[in-house]
């Protein structure tokens, strides 16, 4: 066995699975605050990326606005579906609101469509491409520099959760929004923020994936594999998001160089139902108190 | 002296899901500095009335159909209950709620929204300082601790807000006679040494009279009777559905089965 290809293919792996993670993230703070699972995500983190492409393209502007720009839009969009779509819906059954963001997706697939074509595009590149050496192993460049801007994102997360008040906050209001009311937590601004943030992580999560692998209106597939690493993960752990998502970041690609690309997502669903039959709740997950 | 009263609660109406109606006209007061007692028995709307107050109905599809709720003068209803709490009014609701999956140490975090930002931290040694079991048990999870340990939490979250008047949605739910006891106390020491003004929500007839100041008996969602502890005490009904002694003042047996049949005065 050569240990130096199979190091590469772990790095490239892990870089990969930075992504993962960084939209697990945002998949994690929505679910937390509003118990919404969110299918769109993966529709999300593609508008941020097209958003991009159409400032920094279409457009013409400097690569630095475009990004910003696409980060801003990315947040934007997170709170105007708290506000129109998800908001109206609270208090409805956990499957209503979850149908609505399977229809979000489609919506979000058809309007790439009609604005950028189904043609599959590549973003400008932004990142520094000098080759990049861990020991001999080679890691390319975009997917180490995604790596390590996905992995400061989640880090400030991690502390954001444990120690910032509004972690905690947003903690309690999923825990019980009438008691997060009584408290004085104002709750449906905990709820825009949770959405706004998590536009624009997905929007983020877009604009790296799309310089490594391009842009597509079907991109938003990544989404499906995303929601394997938060229910690996489990779904309200931010620690587990970040930690599946290296995982079957690192196991996809594994799959896929020494079995075949037709055996990654095999491999990453028959993690999900090994991790699902010893620990519904998720590696990390909470696991709810039952008081008897 | 409508000035001395903190809550004026005149002739509401609620109805849940634009169908049931829960109070019918239901007044109140309570003075400031005071503990008043509201009771009844199951169904009869105490709850609704203190949702009322606290602004939260429409968390449970209820609206607030006609009347008027004051709290230090001004209207609430125009308020959103986190609103409500910074203006000093705090609901502890029933059955605690505490969040379960935080530490006991974050519920306190959590609640320091309701103080002014800052003032949050200073405030815990106060809560640890009624509550000293909550300060040995402040790294585990609430959803941990024993009901009576819950129910402290629960107080104390709301302490954390600097509440003029807390609003206790029966507090002795569930807990052993010994920690109702223990509770109560607590309860009246707040009352005492902070000055907050107490509406209390009781099944705990007993309790909830030995601590107040002014009581009022709601059934089917209006006040039947009101007044005095002492005038409550004597009057023969409230004896005998409230307090479980019989007119004679020796304590009922459950062999005399037609001790139902007699019919409350005020009903007819």
């Amino acid at each position: 066995m050569d240990w130096l290809f199979f190091f590469e293919v772990s790095l490239a792996g892990l870089g990969f699975g930075a992504l993962y993670a960084l939209t697990a993230v945002a998949f994690v703070v929505i679910y937390k605050a509003t118990r919404v699972i969110n299918l769109a995500m993966g529709e999300m983190l593609m508008l941020g990326a097209y958003m991009f492409f159409g400032f920094a393209a279409a457009l013409a502007l400097p690569i630095w606005a475009a990004l910003i720009l696409a980060l801003v839009g990315g947040a934007l969009l997170g709170l105007i579906l708290e506000r129109l779509v998800i908001r109206p819906m609270l208090g409805e059954s956990p499957i209503s609101v979850f149908m609505v963001t399977i229809g979000l997706s489609s919506v979000f697939i058809g309007l790439v469509e009609i604005i950028w074509t189904a043609a599959p595009r590549s973003l400008p590149s932004f990142l520094p491409s000098d080759p990049i050496f861990i020991g001999d192993a080679f890691v390319a460049p975009k997917t180490f520099w995604s790596f390590v801007i996905a992995a400061v994102v989640i880090a400030v997360f991690l502390v954001l959760f444990r120690f910032w008040r509004g972690g905690v906050a947003l903690r309690a209001t999923a825990s019980d929004q009438g008691a997060a009311y009584g408290m004085g937590i104002n709750v449906p601004m905990v709820y825009s923020l949770a959405w706004g943030v998590a536009g624009l992580l997905a929007a983020g999560a877009g604009v790296l994936l799309g310089s490594i692998a391009g842009i597509s209106s079907e991109m938003g597939f990544f989404g499906l594999t995303v929601l394997v690493v938060v229910i690996v993960g489990g779904l309200d752990s931010v620690l587990g998001a970040l930690l599946a998502g290296l995982l079957i970041g690192w196991v996809e690609s594994l799959a896929g160089v020494y079995l075949g690309g037709e055996y990654e997502h095999l491999v990453t669903f028959m993690i999900l139902m090994v991790v699902l039959l010893l620990r519904p709740w998720g590696l990390f997950g909470t696991r709810e108190i039952e008081r008897l | 002296m409508a000035d001395d009263r903190i809550l004026e609660v005149s002739n509401i109406e609620v109805v849940y899901h634009h169908t049931v109606q829960v109070l019918r006209g239901l007044s109140l007061n309570v003075p400031r500095g005071e503990v008043v007692a509201l009771l009844g028995s199951n169904g009869a709307g105490k709850s609704t009335t203190l949702k009322a107050i606290a602004n939260v109905l429409f968390l449970e599809n209820g609206e607030l159909s006609s009347g008027e709720i004051r709290f230090q003068g001004d209207v609430v209803g125009s308020r959103p209950p986190h609103r409500l709490v910074h203006d000093g009014l705090c609901h502890v609701m029933e059955g605690r709620r505490v969040f379960e999956d935080l530490t006991v140490e974050e519920n306190l975090v959590a609640a320091g929204y309701a103080a002014s930002s800052g003032a949050g931290r200073g405030k815990q040694k106060l809560v640890y300082e009624y509550f000293p079991q909550l300060y040995s048990r402040r790294r585990s999870l609430a959803g941990y601790l024993s009901g009576g340990e819950q129910q402290m939490l629960a107080i104390g979250r709301g302490l954390l807000g600097q509440p003029s008047m807390m609003l206790l949605d029966e507090p002795s739910l569930g807990l052993s006679p010994m920690l109702v006891e223990e509770i109560f106390g607590i309860i009246a020491r707040i009352n005492r040494e902070q000055g907050v003004a107490m509406l209390l929500v009781e099944q705990n007839a007993n309790v909830a009279l030995a601590l107040a100041s002014y009581g009022y008996i709601m059934e089917s969602g209006r006040v039947v009777i009101d007044g005095t502890p002492e005038k409550l005490m004597a009057d023969d009904d409230v004896r005998e559905f409230y307090l479980g002694s019989g007119a004679g003042g020796e304590s009922k047996s459950y062999r005399e089965v037609k001790h139902y049949k007699r019919r409350k005065r005020w009903l007819s």
